[in-house]
């Protein structure tokens, strides 16, 4: 027996794109082909995905991971290359995939453990865990076009994880529902990785690729970017979306107070290059209020590479109050000297209200400095140590 | 156990024996989808099943009127005209429902892996269904009338029956695989099935368009000609099989019951190499149809 669960060598899949989809045969023979364009979703990827093993897809909207995983599923055909799988598959393509709105719970569970690959009776026998883990026991006789799209994913969930599947491939849907429900998934799969089954998970929630899988690939308009370790992975992930793609980071508020420039600055002077541990960093905040706002809070945070949150802060918590702006204010955080070494360091701001029930304007992650790590060192932080001896 | 899937650019090649043994896997997946279908089709509708026995009744009504003035009189028309009407439903239904089958679930075959086979099967089941009640309901009647089944001919009605099944099975895959790629078909239908059920001995007797083939120019070509529709052999099987009035003899077909038998057991063979042909493009076009919807 062999240990490779997943083989992908060489996979492309192309998309005929047609400008105006000719689907009758008058409009097929007056056209021609020639209207088709090729897009190639998928490019030369190949993978493997060990037996026991979890990957991580990631990578931007449009960078193929679905279709790959759609592929690996069966459900679209390569249009070069080889996918090999061994054992059972039981994917979770989509919210609500293989329900039908006009049937109720109960028969939905049938039919989509039918699809699983489970007989009538084998579904009975496990009827009653899936619906108390998806904790629907009071709407199994509800058609699911009454369900919520919380609901439907937790009977999805719930289905799929009860066929007892060999493979495992899950597309976001690990994002929805609530945070007891995500739990419990997110246990399912642990203990799914304990029994030594294979799961191929799609994600852009990357801090939960790092901490759930073994390994990652990043895809980037149908290619392998990058693959390995999760951790080194999503920092890849990360430095791409500074580079190429800024419109990624997350922005949101009300923009009532709009952060409209942001400097990372060293004695007066933008940061060049990586700053050496202990050196102090001073981050600069331009605000607007366009209309006079009342007190309005600024904040900072840090993560690492990792996505793990380091510290933050803010200019209440330092007693600055800002008062009523009305234009443009200009708010410096000094920092230092700084206590972490080694690696890139994501800057978050924000202003909100001081209650933070109104967020004016939030910039997640958009800025980064690097700080420079001593040759031969792999500390984390540096604390300013004092060493002394004495004679005894 | 572990087995091993391996999914290429190659357009799969159809091995029968493994394939079917597939789909017999995936049975319980093409129960619940007749289910669903016939759920579907019946739960929102005050009447239920009952519409499926009602489309008979209706047909019976209007042709028995129309062929009192037209004069056609055939003893015991009921009898006569279900026969091969119902034969006639469950294949022109499967076809025109066949050629949507595809499309209509759209959202599984995108989303979910399965047999694709299925979604035609499927459709050939709901409509199997709607057979049975009707053919019930036929039983009831030829007995509750006291007009019965004699048995040196009823044997027949298992050849008709699987003519049928295959000619049904075999069209249905054919016109669904078509459809995914060129809509024209499900209109194409549309017509097809108008002119071909004119074409069949089903509201008329096979007797009379055999008297007015010979008796015409093109005397036992022009019969013979008509002859080359399968689905009037499998039509006449039905009737011969039940239909068994005195003047049985001017209104059928001039075949006895085993020469029908000779006959249908041809239809079969063809029907049987026309399931595999169709299976084969079905299943060679059914890798692509995720991505053509």
């Amino acid at each position: 027996m062999s240990d490779i669960a997943i083989e992908v060598s060489d996979l492309s899949k192309r998309f005929r794109v047609y400008r105006e989809k000719p689907t009758s045969l008058k409009q097929r023979i007056l056209s021609g082909r020639t209207r088709a364009e090729d897009f190639w979703a998928l490019r030369d990827v190949s993978l493997e995905v060990a037996t026991g093993g979890t990957m991580g897809l990631i990578g931007n909207n449009g960078s193929g991971k679905s279709t790959l995983l759609k592929v690996i599923a069966g459900i679209l055909r390569p249009t070069k290359g080889l996918v090999r799988e061994r054992g059972r598959i039981a994917g979770l393509i989509e919210l609500g995939a293989g329900f039908h709105p006009e049937l109720t719970g109960r028969e939905n569970v049938y039919l989509n453990a039918s699809f699983l690959g489970l007989s009538r009776a084998e579904t009975d026998a496990v009827y009653d865990d899936v619906v108390g883990f998806a904790e629907l026991e009071d709407f199994m006789d509800t058609a699911v076009k009454f369900y919520s799209s919380g609901m439907l994913v937790r009977l999805g969930f719930a289905c799929a994880v009860h066929v007892d599947p060999e493979i495992i491939l899950i597309d976001e849907v690990l994002a929805v529902g609530d945070e007891g429900f995500q739990a419990r998934c997110l246990d399912k799969v642990r203990s799914f990785q304990r029994e030594g089954r294979s799961i191929v998970i799609v994600s852009h929630a990357l801090d939960q690729v790092r901490q759930l899988c073994d390994q990652a690939v990043m895809l980037d308009h149908g290619r392998v970017h990058a693959i390995g370790a999760p951790d080194d992975v999503v920092r890849e992930m990360r430095l791409t979306i500074l580079h190429h793609d800024l419109e990624f980071a997350r922005e949101e508020g009300s923009k009532e107070v709009e952060i409209v420039a942001v400097d990372l600055l060293r004695g007066g002077l933008p940061v060049q290059g990586a700053i050496p541990s202990g050196e102090t960093l001073t981050i600069q905040v331009d605000v607007r209020a366009p209309e006079p706002v009342e007190d309005p809070v600024v904040s900072f945070g840090l993560h690492d590479a990792t996505n793990a949150f380091v510290f933050g802060d803010d200019t209440a918590h330092h007693g600055l109050e800002l008062g009523t702006i009305h234009g443009t204010r200009r708010v410096r955080f000094a920092l230092g000297p700084i206590p972490v070494t080694g690696g890139t360091y994501w800057v978050t701001l924000g202003v909100h209200s001081r209650d933070s029930a109104r967020v004016y304007h939030v910039q997640d992650q958009r800025y980064s400095f690097q700080v420079q790590q001593a040759d031969g060192r792999r500390d984390q932080l540096s604390f300013p140590v004092t060493v002394e001896m004495e004679s005894l | 156990m572990t087995n091993v899937t391996e999914r290429t650019s190659e357009p799969p090649r159809l091995h029968v024996r493994q394939r079917a043994r597939e789909l017999y896997r995936a049975r319980e997946i093409l129960w619940n989808l007749v289910r669903k279908e016939l759920k579907v089709k019946y739960t929102a509708s005050v009447l239920g099943a009952v519409w499926s026995l009602l489309n008979p009744v209706v047909f019976l009504a209007v042709f028995a009127f129309v062929t009192r003035i037209f004069k056609g009189g055939i003893t015991d028309y009921p009898a006569f005209l279900l026969a091969g009407l119902l034969a006639w439903n469950l294949f022109s239904v499967s076809l025109s429902n066949g050629a949507q089958s595809v499309i209509a679930n759209a959202n599984l075959v995108k989303k979910v892996y399965f047999p694709r086979e299925i979604l035609p099967l499927g459709t050939v089941g709901v409509c199997l269904v709607d057979f049975v009640l009707q053919s019930t309901v036929l039983i009831v009647f030829f007995v509750v009338s006291g007009y019965g089944f004699q048995l040196n001919v009823v044997w027949l009605y298992p050849f008709a029956f699987v003519a049928l099944l295959l000619m049904t099975v075999a069209f249905t895959m054919f016109v669904a695989a078509l459809n995914v790629r060129y809509r024209d078909v499900q209109h194409l239908i549309g017509l097809a099935v108008l002119v071909w059920f004119w074409m069949t001995p089903i509201v008329y007797s096979a007797g009379a368009v055999y008297q007015f083939m010979i008796d015409s120019r093109f005397h036992i070509n022009g019969w013979r000609l008509y002859l080359v529709n399968p689905v009037s052999w499998v039509v006449m099987g039905f009737q011969r099989a039940l239909y068994h009035s005195s003047d049985a003899a001017k209104v059928l077909a001039p075949y006895s019951a085993p020469q029908l038998a000779g006959g249908l057991s041809v239809v079969i063979a063809i029907a049987a190499v026309a399931v595999y042909l169709s299976w084969r493009l079905y299943f060679s076009m059914s890798g692509d149809f995720a991505e053509e919807l």
